[in-house]
């Protein structure tokens, strides 16, 4: 039982990873039309927010390490420790919480531009023209961040307040020893608040509502005397926040590299395709649904029986699910079809 | 007057065929640095250099080891050119390095990145080897590229000394006359672990063993198993994990529920790290199953994974081959140049890579040639000291080296900022040397 439920916990939080990148890349789909291979790199961009901001508030002073004597040793003196002593290493401690703050404007700065700079040029033209700038776009962000922070992951720790487990059992009435990161509980709870206030956006603002009716039908709207197309691209800039968060809280589950986004845009298109091409609701009950069956997957006893299956479990489903309903779980009829 | 000046008579005859037997006779000792001249690749004939090559991860999972091996590696080349203190050619012992390069030779190198993959550890190996013209190649950290590159050398006829690779294939089945390893493998690190771990958690325990999926896991939790359940332990469970997984939440979550109270970790490097860090999140340090504290044992450790994991990795005990803080002249000698050089002292894998390129350029200078087959033969057997581990064997049947291995464990209580593992025991040669049919393997021939 406990097994099970630390199971299904551990998928739920993968799957609130998947399910938040996928969102994003749905909204784009669903008003822009665009398919953004580049929206992976969203994701690691909003992780190194959160490794630059904990690079800039751990500037430090090389000091001489006097308990070293048969060689010339230094170690790193945070300015923010000489200047603040305790408070100001608390500060570096909560570097992930405060980049979260960051990475809003940040990365609605650069959703704006990208989809300004670049993106715009391509709505007209086909969907596959669409995957290889956005791929190629991808591919340049990634180098540039290689450039700027090297090619090897970089740690960057939760805090310690929630860096370690959480007393689950004690709190369901369970088997006391029944734990579970508090990060990971913080970032499932996360995900769930922000895939929420996303869908209360678009379904109970004005703002919001004017967005989906443009989905529903671009040109009526645009008749009305609403510029949609400005709507859209604010649109754009909050599907790259949510991208951007979810990579900055990532950041203490899994130290980010340059790749990490092209690791997860697979996954993610997967997580799509399976949820249905334009359907937000079937984005995210196909990102936790595949973070839970991949979770399983992982289970000794199931890797008895198949060994390897937690590899390509995610890619099995997808093939069934296509097979079952080639449009995707809740996919509508239309979409991505000529 | 000479002997072929158109006057032939019987006498010189007789003169100019005595000079000539003579002088046969005398050429393979007066000769002797250039008689394969002909015969084998790359070599470096008249050059006034010669040229390594490193073939380190410097991405990947491994990285770090890569770092700090390509260190050591850059070092030892100083060293061979008579640059800095010398560090470890002051203790070596047998030594005929000089200080002037190798055979007189400036030693150069080139580097090459790995990946932590075997086709672009190949790739760039046959790359050294094609381009650059390298006599030897030397790297690790990772046994799948260790067997794939060793194997391409062989092919290749290039002497390829082993950086840290810690399977037991890599001297076992897929062993190579143009492989050599120093450091120590999954066999020793279960023979020298086993008794100490018996001593601290006792005999009625049982186990769960998350792998590494390729050679090293396996290698290692074969040996590791076979010396827990010999001693009483129960294997609850074996999980094999995908290299470079980089969350490991998801095989770490059973584990809770399984009824195990030891959880082995063969992971290395970057994954040790990842899984370790994680394993501490999910509260297995503090836990407590079966009556018993938890406990988590790393069969193999690094300074630079004890870094990682900061004080995650405090009182977990593993097995290392080399430690900075070992009270010899040869590890003293070595932290000291290294230290002065980076700032930091060197890791165990910096240590096997440093040795294994003195010991390569050592020989070539003992036999007088780079021709890989008197190299070979006069390492297959070769006995050094003041290397770091004490009296070392290269033992000639498999390519091994056999000395002391450390337990180590995570310090508890660190004085310095470099104290991250603290000896255990010092476990004798003779605890964990095997028959070298235990793992049967075939060199293959000298001559390629």
């Amino acid at each position: 039982m406990d097994a099970l439920l630390l199971q299904l916990l551990n998928g739920l939080d993968k799957g609130g990873a998947y399910a938040l990148i996928a969102l994003g890349l749905t909204l784009v789909f669903g008003t822009l039309g665009v398919v953004n291979f580049a929206h992976g790199a969203l994701f690691m961009l909003g992780a190194f927010v959160a490794v630059a901001v904990n690079r800039l508030l751990s500037f430090s002073v090389q000091v001489r390490d006097e308990s070293i004597t048969f060689f010339e040793a230094y170690k790193q003196q945070p300015y923010l420790e000489i200047w603040f002593g305790d408070l100001g290493l608390a500060v570096i401690a909560w570097s992930v919480p405060i980049s979260i703050l960051v990475a809003i404007p940040v990365m609605l700065l650069i959703g704006l531009a990208m989809e300004r700079g670049l993106i715009q040029f391509f709505y007209k033209r086909s969907h596959a023209e669409q995957i290889l700038v956005t791929f190629g776009l991808a591919i340049v962000i990634g180098e540039i961040v290689k450039v700027l922070f090297g090619a090897n992951p970089i740690p960057v720790q939760a805090p310690p307040a929630v860096a370690g487990p959480a007393p689950l059992g004690a709190w369901l009435g369970l088997s006391e020893n029944l734990v579970y990161p508090w990060w990971r509980l913080i970032y499932l709870f996360t995900s769930l608040l922000i895939i929420a206030a996303v869908f209360a956006f678009l379904q109970f603002t004005t703002y919001g509502m004017v967005v989906r009716a443009g989905m529903a039908d671009r040109e009526t709207v645009g008749l009305l005397g609403i510029n949609i197309q400005r709507r859209f691209t604010v649109v754009f800039g909050i599907a790259a926040i949510v991208a951007g968060v979810a990579g900055a809280m990532y950041v203490p589950i899994l130290p980010p590299d340059y790749n990490l986004g092209m690791n997860f845009l697979v996954l993610s298109f997967v997580v799509v395709v399976v949820g249905g091409m334009g359907s937000l609701p079937g984005a995210v009950a196909a990102g936790f649904l595949l973070g839970v069956i991949q979770s399983f997957a992982s289970m000794g006893a199931v890797k008895d029986i198949l060994p390897g299956i937690d590899q390509i479990i995610i890619y099995l489903v997808a093939v069934a699910v296509l097979l079952a309903r080639p449009r995707g779980l809740m996919g509508r009829k239309g979409v991505m079809e000529t | 007057m000479g002997i072929f000046d158109g006057k032939t008579t019987r006498r010189r005859v007789l003169k100019g065929g005595a000079a000539l037997a003579g002088g046969a006779l005398v050429a393979p000792t007066v000769f002797s640095r250039g008689a394969w001249a002909q015969n084998f690749r790359n070599d470096p004939g008249d050059s006034g250099s010669v040229t390594f090559g490193f073939n380190v991860p410097q991405t990947g999972p491994y990285a770090e080891e890569g770092a700090d091996e390509l260190r050591a590696y850059q070092l030892a080349v100083k060293h061979l050119n008579g640059e800095g203190d010398g560090g470890m050619l002051n203790t070596m012992k047998p030594l005929a390095l000089k200080g002037n390069g190798v055979l007189g030779k400036k030693v150069e190198y080139v580097t090459g990145d790995t990946q932590t993959k075997s086709d672009a550890a190949r790739a760039s190996a046959r790359r050294m080897i094609e381009r650059d013209g390298v006599v030897m190649v030397t790297g690790g950290s990772s046994s799948g590229v260790a067997v794939a590159v060793q194997s391409l050398c062989q092919e290749m006829g290039i002497i390829y000394m082993n950086g840290l690779t810690h399977a037991n294939d890599t001297t076992g089945k897929d062993r190579r006359r143009y492989g050599f390893r120093h450091f120590f493998n999954a066999h020793m690190s279960a023979a020298a672990l086993g008794p100490v771990l018996k001593q601290e958690m006792g005999t009625d325990r049982r186990s769960y063993m998350l792998v590494a999926d390729y050679n090293w896991g396996w290698s290692v939790e074969e040996s590791m198993t076979k010396v827990t359940e010999d001693m009483g332990w129960e294997t609850v469970q074996s999980v094999r994990t995908p290299l470079g997984a980089g969350d490991f939440s998801q095989y770490l979550t059973p584990v809770l529920d399984s009824g195990a109270d030891v959880l082995f970790l063969i992971h290395y490097g970057k994954d040790m790290v990842d899984s370790l860090t994680q394993a501490v999140q999910f509260g297995m340090r503090d836990r407590q199953a079966n009556g018993k504290n938890f406990e988590i044992v790393v069969p193999l450790y690094s300074e630079l994974m004890a870094q990682g994991a900061g004080k995650a990795v405090s009182g977990i005990y593993g097995s290392s081959n080399w430690l900075w803080s070992l009270n010899n002249e040869g590890s003293q000698a070595f932290a000291k140049s290294f230290g002065q050089e980076y700032g930091f002292p060197p890791s165990q894998a910096a240590h096997t890579c440093y040795v294994q390129a003195l010991l390569y350029a050592n020989a070539v200078e003992s036999v007088g040639t780079f021709y890989p087959v008197e190299v070979i033969k006069f390492l297959e057997g070769f006995e050094f000291d003041g290397m770091g581990n004490g009296p070392t064997l290269y033992r000639a049947e498999d390519h091994q080296c056999f000395k002391p291995v450390l337990v180590v464990k995570g310090a508890e209580n660190p004085q310095t900022q470099f104290d991250l593992l603290e000896l255990v025991q010092e476990v004798p040669t003779e605890q964990i040397t095997y028959p070298h049919d235990l793992y049967p393997g075939d060199l293959g021939p000298y001559e390629v």
